[in-house]
């Protein structure tokens, strides 16, 4: 066992881990933050898409030990410090930017790394960088609008395909 | 997955010690190897990551060309190349997708030399250098067939070196599902002459089409590759694609990276 120490969602935490332990399985068994998902755990689908350091990362494919002081951020870390919902979330739900939810928070992470690189990505540009999160209900078409009109673009613009 | 001991050291010297026990395996970014542990292909009794080592990595301009850390991400390879070689800068972010490339590095791409793996393709177009923690390995003589290196037991790759061409392009065509190359080509024109790698398509893993360096050299254009043909003969055969079709890849791909080459 390892202990390791990360700030997660702003709140230090420290667990002993096995050296196998997933950084999925640590937010979601460890500390019961199970907003994390994992879909394929196979780091094709993206459901489990986290930021560490800033940047977006398939928890189900790094180990916790590799991550130990490491700055985490999952879902229940991206509301706005007064609860409500960050622009992101606001747009996913506005346009409703989900069928049944699974890959959401996978979605909301990669899409929220996305705008912090490129403010204003084009509509080529949000699906050339959501290649690595997959929606089995197949609704990519309002995860764009939602991440368009996130970045402050116009969304109805987008034409239905 | 099997348990294991995790290590994660901070010097080369002392990744290589680690890496000396009886059953220690190297753990770079663990695109691959964390789901290869998964399905227990793989099961060592410690893995040593070398993500932790400050001295492998960064993207550096020098006198022999463009050095690259062994555990630079592909993300910080895509932005930080660019300027000095736009080719490889391409190829790095063209791997995965973008939380892929925020862990995968170089070095561990090099390691394990999928048969269908981008750097491959732009280390042996480049005719690069493979640095390790005991010599430097010329790219012709590092890849030698699928999944296998010149890497000696104990072993690390610590940095790459590219010499950076007057030209250059990376063409891959997607495997959409897993986003490796179906089959993809990278081109290189020299002052000395043009090289042409390719991955995805043989049961070798990479390898140089050097009838079509020679045709390239004499005249760097599309047209000059029209008039050969690439046998299917050790090509890779499976539900993507027949050896016949990725063989005639190999053809249109040189044919778009030579359109492309800036």
């Amino acid at each position: 066992m390892t202990k390791v120490t990360m700030t997660v969602n702003g709140k230090t935490v420290s667990r002993e881990v096995e050296g196998r332990t997933l950084l999925s399985s640590f937010l979601r068994e460890g500390l019961g933050l199970t907003g994390t998902h994992v879909g394929c755990d196979t780091s094709q689908c993206g459901a489990c898409v986290v930021h560490v350091d800033g940047k977006a990362v398939k928890s189900c494919s790094t180990f916790a030990a590799d991550v130990d002081g490491a700055t985490v951020k999952t879902i229940e870390g991206m509301n706005n410090p007064d609860g409500s919902l960050s622009v992101v979330q606001q747009a996913f739900q506005d346009h409703h930017g989900l069928q049944c939810g699974f890959c959401t928070p996978g979605m909301v992470m990669s899409s929220a790394a996305l705008l912090a690189e490129n403010p204003k990505p084009t509509e080529a540009e949000i699906r050339h960088y959501l290649e690595g999160n997959i929606c089995r209900c197949t609704g990519y078409h309002n995860i764009v609008k939602a991440v368009l009109a996130a970045s402050g673009q116009d969304a109805a613009a987008l034409a239905a395909e | 997955m099997h348990n294991f001991d995790f290590v994660k050291p901070s010097t080369i010297a002392d990744a290589v010690k680690a890496l000396s026990a009886e059953g220690a395996q190297a753990l770079s970014g663990g695109q691959t190897l964390t789901p290869t542990m998964k399905q227990r292909l793989a099961a060592p009794a410690t893995l040593v990551s070398l993500t932790g080592i400050a001295e492998m990595k960064g993207v550096c301009m020098g006198a022999d060309g463009l050095s690259i850390g062994a555990a630079t991400t592909h993300a910080t390879v895509a932005k930080e190349a660019a300027a000095h070689y736009p080719a490889l800068a391409a190829l790095a972010g063209g791997i995965g997708d973008p939380a892929v490339r925020n862990r995968g590095t170089i070095g561990g791409s090099l390691a394990n030399n999928d048969p269908a793996a981008c750097y491959p393709a732009g280390t042996l177009g480049s005719g690069a250098t493979i640095v390790t923690n005991r010599r430097k390995i010329a790219a012709d003589d590092y890849f030698q067939g699928m999944f296998t290196t010149a890497l000696e037991e104990g072993e690390i790759i610590t940095g790459v070196t590219f010499p950076v061409p007057q030209k250059a392009a990376y063409v891959k065509f997607n495997q959409p599902a897993s986003r490796f190359a179906l089959t993809a080509v990278f081109v290189a024109k020299f002052a000395d002459g043009v090289r042409v790698a390719v991955t995805g398509a043989s049961n070798d893993g990479v390898f140089r089409w050097t009838e079509a360096e020679k045709a390239l050299s004499a005249n760097f254009a599309a047209s000059s590759v029209a008039g050969l043909t690439v046998s299917p003969d050790g090509m890779i055969g499976d539900l993507h694609g027949t050896p016949a079709y990725r063989a005639n890849l190999v053809k249109v791909l040189t044919k778009r990276a030579v359109e492309a080459a800036h």
